[in-house]
C-alpha cells in the first residue's frame, strides 16, 4: 500500500508498504530517516520516539497506515536554521551521549518535556523520561543535560 | 561512516566534546542497523526451539519456494571451517546434526523484505529428536551425559596460597548465587555484508574487536583474511556482548551466495538468544579471621555455567578465581573455580568478566564477618585492605597505588543523602502508589571490588596505531587510524586528545576503525584506553622523532604547530618542516607481559594492572511488599589519570547502574534450558526512576607503569555496586539475601 | 494483509462485519508488539484512530460515557478529578509515550489479566458498550472478561465506549512491579468507597485468569464505622486478608502466586486506610 504523510514539514510518500509495517520501519527504511532507533520494537525503550501530530509516541508501535495524512517530526527535524536545538546542544555539552543509541529518542522526549514544563523538578524529569532506556550513562548526565537545557 | 575531526584545543586531562556527538544528537550517526545499500537483501535466522536435540532432517522446500527469497543456507553451505570461537572453536556457524542450546542458529535466509525473510525462515521444517537437556552446572561437572564429545568441565582453575590447613577462631560461611545477566545494549546486533569483485566481502559491523571477528569470519568463509575487510559501523553499546561473533559469518555467507548486499538486524527477542550473557554463578565461601577481624584464610568454590559453547569462559573463570578473595590481604587461600558446559544459553564476556560474581560473594562474606565480630563493615574491610606491595592469591605483587582503604574511607565520609520527601516518586514503587511511607525502612551498605585491566595469562595483548602528520590547507594536521572499536566509551575523543597532546597540532582526524590497519585488540577488559591509548601515544612519539630528525634537532618539543625548545624558543614551524612530505608511522604497542597460571597452584603474574572502586548504597525498602528504591550511591574510584574527566564520570555512572540492575531486577530466567523472558517487557533494566543521583569521587593516583599513569575505568564501577546495594537491603531488612537479583519474594518470604 | 481505514463508526462496524477476522488497532501498543515480535499475522488490520467519535467523552446522566479511543494521557489530564482511581491507574501505564497512544478500549480489547484499567473499572461497576451492525449492547465489566486475553466480544463486535459513574467518594489504585516505572503489574488493586451508598468497590489485577473482584472484602462495608470514625486495625487487616484470598494467582516470570496473595493483602489494607483517611477528612 501507499502511505502519504508529512515528515519534518515535508510531504512524503512511501510505496509498497506492507500493512503490518511500523511507522518506524517506514521512516528508517523507506524514507531515509534512520534517526529514530529500533532498540526493542516493543515500546519499552523509547529509542524510536517521534512526534506524531505534536505528541511524542513510539514510532515502532504506530502502524504505517495510521500515519496516513499525519504530521511526523523526528529528531532530524529538530535543529533550527541556526543549528542544533538547545536540547541537542545540552546533550552534547553535558556528556549525556555515549553510544548514542538512546539519544535521538531522549532528545525528542526532553524537547517535549521542556515545551510543556520549562522548569521541571528532578522527579518531573525522571517521570517524563521513564520511557527512554539508556544502558550506557546511568542517566546521571542525562538529568544534567535536561537541567542545562532548561536553564538555557 | 565518515571520519571525525575533533574540535580545537583539547589535549588529555580536559573534556572536549565527542567528535561523533553532533551526529549522534541529530540522528545522523550511522549505527550498524542504519546501513543501507542498493539492491540490499535482508537476512533472517532460524533458531532451535530446543536446548538439546538431534537434527533428523531439514526440509527447505517451503522457504525456497517463498517469493522474494534469494538464499536459504544450512551448515552444509558453510564454505570454510564450520566451527568458530574466541578461545576454543567449538561453536557451529550453523547447527550440524544437533543443537546444544535453545536459540542456536540452524538455517539462514536472505529475502527482499525482512518480513519475507522471517516468513521463509518459519517455513523451514526441521525434524528434531528432542533430548533431555543438561542444565545444572554443578551436577554437570562430573555427569556422564555430556554436552560435547569431551567432558563438561571446560576449565578448572585452582589457587593455592599459604597453608591449606589454616584454621581461625572466627569462621563465616555462605553459599551465594548470581543470576544470568544480559548486556542489554540498546543497539541490536546488526551489520551489512557487501560482496566484492575480488570474491571477497566487505563487512560493516558493530563489534568490539574487528580483528577478533576477522580471523573467525575469514576461517569460516574459507577466504584469506585479505579478502575479508571489516569496518566498524556505529556501535549501540556493547558491554561484552559483542566480543563474540553473532551474525557476522551469516551475513557474509548470504552476501557471497546471492552476490548482493545483505543486512541483518536482530530483533530484541533474537538478541537475547544471539549473544553470550554473564555467567550465572554458584559460590561457596568460608572465611576465617582472628578475633580482630583480620583474615586468616579464605576457601571458596566457584562454579560458572558456561552454557553450550566455550566463548570466553576459560578467561572468565580465571578472573573469578584469581580475584576471588577481593582486594584484601589473605595469607592462606584455597579457591577452585570451574567453568562448565551445559545446554543453557552460552555465556561469555560481560562488563566485570568474572569479577562481578566473585565480588558479590566475598563482599557478602565481609559483611557476615563484620556481623560475627560486632564490627563496623567498613572497619573490617579497611583492616584487611590490600596495600601496595601486598601479594594476591596468585602470588602476584601489587605494584603502584592500591588505595583500597582510602576509597572505602571516602565513600564512608561522603555526606549522607537527604531524608526522603513525601513525593510518591521518591518512595519505593513510585507513582504505582504502593506505599505512602508504610513499611519503608532505610538501609546503608558498602562494597569494594577489584578488577584486572587488560588480557591476562600471557596473552599477547597489543594494539596498533597509525599516525600521519601532514600539511592540510596550510595548517599541520594529523590523522590517527586504529582498529579500536568505539562502543560509546569515547575512545575516538581520547585518541584525538592524545595526538593533540603529543604532536601539538589542533587539527586531528580519527579515521574510521577498520582492518586495513593492524589489530587493536578488543574494546573490553577496561583495556582500550590503556592499550590503544598507549599505541597512539607511541605512534605519536615515532612521528615526533621523525619530525625532529628531519629538522635536525633533538632538543625541542611540538607545541601549537611549532618546534619549541624547553626554554620556549620557537625554532621552526611544523608546516615548514613537513612541507609536502607527510610523516606517517605505524606502531604496535604492548603492555608489560603477563604469565600463565600454574595449573596446579594458580600461582603466576597473570594480570597487567589492578583497578579498584568502592560504593556506598543507600536504599529505602518497603519491607512489607519487598520493593526497593535505591536512594543514592556514593562511589570512589582510582582512575590513575583521567584523560577525559567527563567520560570517566560517565563510565562510572553507567557501570554503577548496571550493577544496580543486577542487584535488584536483571535476570534472564532460564528454565529447562529455555529463556522465559527474552524481551524488554520482562527482562527489566533500570529506568531513570530506578537509578538514583550519584556522588562520584575520582582519584588520580597515577600508575607509573601505564601510559599517562592511567588505570582502566570501565569495569570496576559495575563490580561493587551490586554487593553495596544488597548490603543496604540487608541492613534495612535484616535478611540474609544470598542471591542476586534480589526479588520482592526474597524480601517478603513468600 | 489488508489495512482498513474506516472514518466513521458505522463504517467501522460494517468493516468489522465484513472482515470478522480483522484485528482492530487503536493505540497499537499491544497490537504492534505482536506484529513486530512475529506473534500474530492477521489477514487485516482495522484502524480505529480515524473514527472521531471513539475519542470523545461526555457526561451521560450521573455516569460518564468515555469513548474506547480516549488515551491514558487524556484520562489523566481531563478526567483525573472525576475518575481518580482510573487516572491513578493510567498514570502507572507504561511510559509517557505509551500513555499518549494507549487507550482503555485497547486495554479491554486485549483483556489481559494485567491490564491496569480493569481493576478501577471493576471497583466502580463500569460497563462496556459494545457495538456491531446488529446493534448495541452493554456488559458489566465484571462479565466482560472470560479468561486470559478472552472477552465476550463477538467477531463482528467493537468496543464503542465504557460507562462509568463519576467518583462519589475516595478512590485508590496501587500496583506492584519489580521496577519503579514502566512495568507490567505483578499484581494490582483498586478500591472505590461510596460513602452515600456505604459500599466498597474492589478490583484485583494480574492475580487470576481475569481481573477479579474481592466480593467478600467488599461485604465488609457493612462493618465500617461510616460515621467518620477511625478504622479499627482489625478491619483493615481482615479486609487485606480477604483481598488476598480473593486472588487466584499463578507462578510466572513476574512473581510467585504466594507473593501476589501476600502483596494484595498489603495493598488491600493500605488502600483502604488511605481512602478512609480521605473520607474522614472530607
Ligand atoms: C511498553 C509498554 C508498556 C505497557 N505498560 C502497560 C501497563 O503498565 N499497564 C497496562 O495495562 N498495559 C500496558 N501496556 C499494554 C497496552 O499499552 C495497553 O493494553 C493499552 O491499553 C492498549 O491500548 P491500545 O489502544 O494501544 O490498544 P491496541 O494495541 O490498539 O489494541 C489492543 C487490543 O484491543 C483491541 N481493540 C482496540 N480497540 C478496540 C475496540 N474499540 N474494539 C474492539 N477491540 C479493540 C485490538 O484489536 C487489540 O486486540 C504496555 C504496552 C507497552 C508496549
Ligand atoms: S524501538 Fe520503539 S520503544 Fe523501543
Ligand atoms: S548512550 Fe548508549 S544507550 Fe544511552
Amino acid at each position: 500500500m501507499r502511505v502519504n504523510l508529512t515528515v519534518n514539514g515535508e510531504a512524503r510518500q512511501a510505496d509498497d508498504v506492507w500493512p503490518g509495517e511500523s511507522l518506524l520501519y517506514v521512516l528508517r527504511e523507506r524514507l531515509g530517516l534512520p534517526g529514530a532507533k529500533n532498540a526493542c520494537e516493543q515500546g519499552e525503550c523509547g529509542s524510536c520516539t517521534v512526534y506524531l501530530d505534536g505528541t511524542p509516541v513510539c514510532a515502532c508501535l504506530v502502524a504505517a497506515g495510521q500515519a496516513e495524512h499525519r504530521d511526523v517530526r523526528t529528531v532530524e527535524g529538530l535543529p533550527g536554521p541556526d543549528g542544533l536545538d538547545p536540547v541537542q546542544q545540552a546533550f552534547l555539552s553535558a556528556g549525556a551521549v555515549q553510544c548514542g543509541f538512546c539519544t535521538p529518542g531522549l532528545v525528542v522526549a526532553v524537547h517535549d518535556l521542556l515545551a510543556r514544563n520549562p522548569t521541571p523538578s528532578d522527579p518531573d524529569i525522571r517521570e517524563a523520561l521513564a520511557g527512554n532506556l539508556c544502558r550506557c550513562t546511568g542517566y546521571e548526565n542525562i538529568v544534567a543535560a535536561v537541567k542545562l537545557a532548561a536553564g538555557a | 561512516m565518515s571520519t571525525t575531526t575533533v574540535g580545537a584545543g583539547a589535549g588529555i586531562g580536559t573534556s572536549p566534546l565527542r567528535p561523533d556527538g553532533t551526529l549522534k544528537v541529530t540522528g545522523e550517526f550511522a549505527f550498524s542497523s542504519d546501513l543501507w545499500a542498493d539492491r540490499m537483501l535482508w537476512g533472517a535466522t532460524l533458531r532451535s526451539p530446543h536446548p538439546r536435540a538431534r537434527i533428523v532432517g531439514i526440509d527447505l522446500t517451503g522457504a525456497v519456494a517463498t517469493t522474494g527469497v534469494h538464499a536459504v543456507l544450512t551448515a552444509e553451505d558453510v564454505p570454510g571451517k564450520k566451527l568458530y570461537g574466541l578461545e576454543h572453536a567449538d561453536q557451529p556457524v550453523l547447527a550440524m546434526g544437533q543443537v546444544r542450546y535453545a536459540g542456536e542458529p540452524v538455517a539462514i535466509v536472505a529475502a527482499d523484505h525482512p518480513e519475507t525473510a522471517r516468513r521463509a525462515a518459519a517455513a523451514i521444517v526441521v525434524e528434531y529428536e528432542v533430548l533431555p537437556p543438561i542444565t545444572d552446572p554443578v551436577a554437570a561437572i562430573d555427569a556422564e551425559e555430556t554436552v560435547h564429545d569431551r567432558g563438561n568441565l571446560l576449565r578448572h582453575v585452582p589457587i593455592r596460597k599459604g597453608s591449606l590447613e589454616a584454621t581461625a577462631p572466627v569462621v563465616v560461611t555462605g553459599e551465594y548465587e548470581v543470576g544470568m545477566q544480559d548486556q542489554a545494549f540498546l543497539g541490536p546486533e546488526s551489520g551489512l555484508a557487501i560482496p566484492a569483485e575480488d570474491g571477497g566481502v566487505d563487512l560493516f559491523i558493530a563489534t568490539q574487536w574487528l580483528h577478533g571477528d576477522l580471523g573467525q569470519v575469514a576461517d569460516c568463509l574459507g577466504l584469506p583474511p585479505s579478502k575479508v575487510r571489516l569496518s566498524l559501523a556505529g556501535v549501540g553499546g556493547a558491554f561484552g556482548g559483542r566480543e563474540d561473533v553473532s551474525m557476522q559469518v551469516h551475513a557474509c555467507m548470504l552476501a557471497l551466495h546471492t552476490g548482493r548486499p545483505v543486512k541483518m538486524v536482530y530483533s530484541r527477542e533474537e538478541s537475547f538468544h544471539g549473544h553470550v550473557h554473564r555467567h550465572p554463578a554458584r559460590m561457596w565461601y568460608e572465611h576465617g579471621a582472628d578475633l580482630d577481624g583480620r583474615l586468616v584464610y579464605v576457601k571458596a568454590r566457584i562454579v560458572l555455567d558456561g552454557g553450550a559453547y566455550a566463548s570466553t569462559s576459560m578467561a572468565v573463570v580465571a578472573n573469578a578465581t584469581t580475584l576471588g578473595v577481593g582486594p584484601y590481604k589473605v595469607p592462606n587461600v584455597v579457591v577452585d573455580g570451574y567453568a562448565v558446559y551445559t545446554n543453557n544459553p552460552p555465556c561469555g564476556a560481560m562488563r566485570g568478566f568474572g569479577a562481578v560474581q566473585a565480588c558479590f560473594a566475598y563482599e557478602s562474606q565481609m559483611d557476615k564477618l563484620a556481623a560475627a565480630l560486632g564490627l563496623d563493615p567498613v572497619d573490617v574491610r579497611v583492616r584487611n585492605a590490600l596495600e601496595p606491595g601486598d601479594t594476591m592469591p596468585t602470588g602476584q605483587v601489587v605494584h603502584g597505588p592500591a588505595p583500597v582503604a582510602d576509597l572505602l574511607d571516602r565513600v564512608r565520609a561522603a555526606a549522607p543523602p537527604a531524608q526522603r520527601g513525601d513525593d510518591l516518586r521518591e518512595l519505593p514503587g513510585g507513582v504505582a502508589n504502593t506505599t505512602h511511607g508504610e513499611g519503608v525502612r532505610r538501609g546503608v551498605g558498602y562494597g569494594i571490588g577489584i578488577k584486572n585491566v587488560g588480557f591476562s595469562e600471557g596473552f599477547d595483548d597489543y594494539s596498533t596505531a597509525r599516525v600521519r602528520l601532514e600539511v592540510v590547507g596550510g595548517e599541520p594536521a594529523a590523522v590517527v587510524h586504529t582498529a579500536a572499536a568505539e562502543v560509546g566509551q569515547g575512545l575516538v575523543t581520547i585518541q584525538a586528545q592524545i595526538v593533540r597532546t603529543e604532536l601539538g597540532v589542533e587539527q586531528v582526524t580519527v579515521a574510521t576503525a577498520d582492518t586495513t590497519v593492524g589489530s587493536a585488540g578488543s574494546s573490553s577488559a577496561s583495556r582500550q584506553t590503556y592499550v590503544t591509548g598507549g599505541a597512539v601515544k607511541a605512534a605519536c612519539e615515532a612521528v615526533r622523532a621523525a619530525v625532529l630528525r628531519r629538522a635536525g634537532r633533538d632538543d625541542v618539543t611540538l607545541r601549537g604547530g611549532r618546534l619549541v625548545t624547553e626554554g620556549g624558543e620557537v625554532v621552526a614551524d611544523l608546516v615548514d618542516v613537513l612541507g609536502d612530505r607527510p610523516i606517517e608511522e605505524t606502531v604496535e604497542w604492548r603492555h608489560k607481559p603477563t604469565h600463565p597460571l600454574d595449573p596446579r597452584t594458580g600461582q603466576g603474574d597473570a594480570h597487567v594492572q589492578y583497578a579498584f572502586a568502592a560504593h556506598r548504597a543507600t536504599v529505602d525498602v518497603d519491607v512489607e511488599l519487598g520493593l526497593v528504591r535505591v536512594v543514592e550511591i556514593a562511589t570512589a574510584q582510582d582512575v590513575g589519570r583521567a584523560l577525559h574527566p567527563q567520560s570517566v564520570r560517565g563510565q562510572i555512572a553507567g557501570g554503577t547502574a548496571q550493577g544496580l540492575g543486577l542487584a535488584v531486577m536483571e535476570e534472564i530466567q532460564v528454565v529447562d534450558g529455555l529463556i522465559r523472558n527474552p524481551s524488554f517487557t520482562d527482562y527489566l533494566i533500570p529506568t531513570i526512576l530506578d537509578v538514583p543521583p550519584m556522588r562520584i569521587d575520582v582519584l588520580e593516583l597515577g600508575d607509573p607503569s601505564a601510559p599517562y599513569g592511567l588505570r582502566g575505568v570501565g569495569e570496576p564501577p559495575t563490580i561493587s555496586s551490586t554487593p553495596a546495594i544488597v548490603a543496604a537491603i540487608r541492613a534495612a531488612t535484616g535478611l540474609a539475601l544470598n542471591r542476586v537479583p534480589v526479588r520482592p519474594e526474597h524480601l517478603t518470604g513468600t | 494483509m489488508e489495512f482498513l481505514r474506516p472514518s466513521t463508526w458505522d463504517e467501522a462496524l460494517a468493516a468489522k462485519a465484513e472482515h470478522p477476522d480483522a484485528v482492530p488497532i487503536a493505540g497499537g501498543t499491544d497490537v504492534m508488539v505482536e506484529l513486530n515480535f512475529d506473534r500474530r499475522r492477521p489477514p487485516a488490520l482495522l484502524d480505529l484512530t480515524r473514527v472521531a467519535s471513539l475519542a470523545d467523552w461526555a457526561a451521560d446522566g450521573d455516569r460518564l460515557r468515555i469513548g474506547a479511543g480516549v488515551t491514558y494521557r487524556r484520562i489523566i489530564d481531563e478526567l483525573g478529578g472525576r475518575l481518580p482511581g482510573l487516572a491513578m491507574a493510567a498514570r502507572t501505564v507504561g511510559s509517557p509515550q505509551i500513555r499518549n497512544r494507549g487507550t482503555v478500549g485497547g486495554n479491554l480489547g486485549s483483556a489481559s489479566p494485567a491490564g491496569d484499567a480493569h481493576p478501577p473499572l471493576l471497583a466502580t461497576g463500569a460497563e462496556v458498550e459494545i457495538g456491531s451492525v446488529r446493534g448495541v449492547r452493554t456488559v458489566a465489566v465484571a462479565d466482560f472478561f472470560q479468561g486470559p486475553k478472552r472477552s465476550v466480544l463477538a467477531p463482528d463486535e467493537l468496543i464503542a465506549a465504557f460507562l462509568v459513574p463519576a467518583a462519589t467518594g475516595p478512590q485508590q489504585f496501587a500496583k506492584v512491579g519489580t521496577r519503579n516505572a514502566m512495568v507490567i503489574a505483578v499484581c494490582s488493586f483498586a478500591l472505590a468507597l461510596d460513602p452515600q451508598r456505604r459500599t466498597i468497590g474492589t478490583g484485583i489485577g494480574s492475580a487470576g485468569p481475569t481481573p477479579l473482584r474481592a466480593t467478600e472484602a467488599e461485604a465488609l462495608a457493612a462493618e465500617l464505622p461510616w460515621e467518620g470514625k477511625t478504622l479499627p486495625d482489625t478491619i483493615v487487616q481482615r479486609f487485606g486478608e480477604l483481598v488476598g484470598a480473593a486472588a487466584r494467582p499463578i507462578d510466572d516470570v513476574r512473581g510467585s502466586a504466594a507473593y501476589r496473595r501476600h502483596a494484595l493483602a498489603v495493598l488491600g489494607g493500605r488502600t483502604l486506610r488511605w481512602a478512609w483517611e480521605e473520607h474522614r477528612c472530607a
